[in-house]
């Protein structure tokens, strides 16, 4: 059987051209090619759903690709401000993120995670889109630090994006000015919970109440 | 050379000018006596290093460009000023003179819109080119709105 490539049908949804996050998410379970399996794998899921007994073939299924995409989360070595500097502490052999499987990987093309670590200006947010956007679904954002999270310190300059949400969706945000590589490495764990409801929900999962 | 060599030596060739007794030597000076007291202070003054160059906005008074050069060897240094008037904002160009002068006055363009006559290349060197207004003048809103960043 021959595997066609998916074709769009719509062009690829861009971030900035949304109201809210809602939006965003509705757009992306709409969308054919978009966050849902291939349409081999869905038939598949389905035969195999159909049969007595089959639901739990289908879901320990889910639950191992969510295992599988949780446990290799690779970031995009991507570093802002100060932020980055800790970031970069998370990354190293004290803190050693490659025990939960993230390597911190050159090219947006390979990585399913950013870390927005640090202030973002009007003048990087279109790069930092555009990084964003070549990074493969599914992907993930965290927002790190409070210049990531709101503007922080800058909010009232001239200069700084409000928030990075207002340029590409985010997961998880790490409070912190700059947020220690706990903080961080806290949140990432935060993550890997989010990713491991991923595909068993068909869409992201509801805001984690588990605060620090 | 000491200050008060230097003193002495701004005195006589620029009477008009008003000079605070420093370190540093504070100078003010008219706009037209701008390049003229540069080439003073880089050839007698020996003022080789353009430390650097900014300006204030003083709401109605108008702009002061402010620049400071350092005679490094006898360790003297010149800050000389200008008021450029209410409503005016061109102030001629140090580049030509002073290598170091070229992006302090691309950025002093940028952020307070002062167009530096003689410049080689006045454009935007710190914000987006596309960037709206002067965000360093006062009239500039802090808030200003920046779809769909702000």
């Amino acid at each position: 059987m021959a595997v066609k490539p998916p074709v769009p049908e719509i062009p690829v949804p861009v971030w900035r051209n949304f109201k809210d996050l809602q939006q965003w998410e509705e757009t992306h379970q709409q969308r054919p090619g978009g966050d849902k399996h291939s349409t081999l794998f869905e038939s598949v899921t389905e035969g195999i759903h159909g049969f007595p007994g089959g639901f739990v073939v289908t879901t320990a299924a889910d639950a191992f690709f969510n295992w599988a995409r949780k446990s290799s989360v690779w970031p995009v070595s991507f570093g802002l401000a100060c932020c980055a500097i800790e970031m970069m502490a998370t990354f190293a052999s004290r803190f050693d993120v490659e025990r939960l499987g993230m390597v911190p990987w050159a090219s947006p093309r390979h990585a399913d995670l950013m870390i927005v670590s640090g202030t973002v200006t009007i003048k990087m947010a279109p790069m930092l889109t555009r990084i964003y956007d070549q990074m493969p679904d599914p992907k993930w954002a965290l927002s790190m630090g409070s210049c990531a999270n709101s503007g922080g310190p800058f909010r009232h300059g001239y200069h700084v994006v409000k928030g990075v949400d207002r340029v590409i969706p985010v997961d998880v945000y790490v409070p912190g000015c700059p947020p220690p590589p706990e903080s961080l490495l806290n949140g990432l764990l935060l993550l890997q919970e989010q990713i491991a409801h991923f595909r068993r929900t068909g869409r992201r999962a509801a805001p984690n109440p588990k605060v620090d | 050379m000491t200050y008060d060599q230097a003193r002495t030596l701004v005195g006589g060739q620029f009477g008009g000018a008003q000079v605070e007794s420093g370190p540093p030597l504070v100078v003010s000076l008219s706009a037209d006596a701008w390049v003229p007291f540069a080439q003073f202070a880089k050839d007698e003054l020996r003022c080789r290093f353009f430390s650097f160059l900014t300006a204030v906005d003083w709401k109605e008074p108008g702009l002061e460009v402010v620049a400071r050069v350092d005679n490094l060897d006898d360790r003297v240094s010149v800050v000389m000023k200008t008021r450029l008037g209410p409503g005016i904002s061109t102030c001629p160009s140090l580049a030509p003179l002073y290598r170091g002068a070229d992006w302090m006055e691309r950025e002093a363009y940028d952020m307070f819109g002062i167009h530096f006559e003689g410049h080689p290349d006045l454009r935007r060197i710190l914000l987006p080119d596309d960037w709206e207004g002067y965000p360093l003048l006062k009239s500039y809103a802090v808030d200003t709105p920046h779809p769909p960043y702000r």
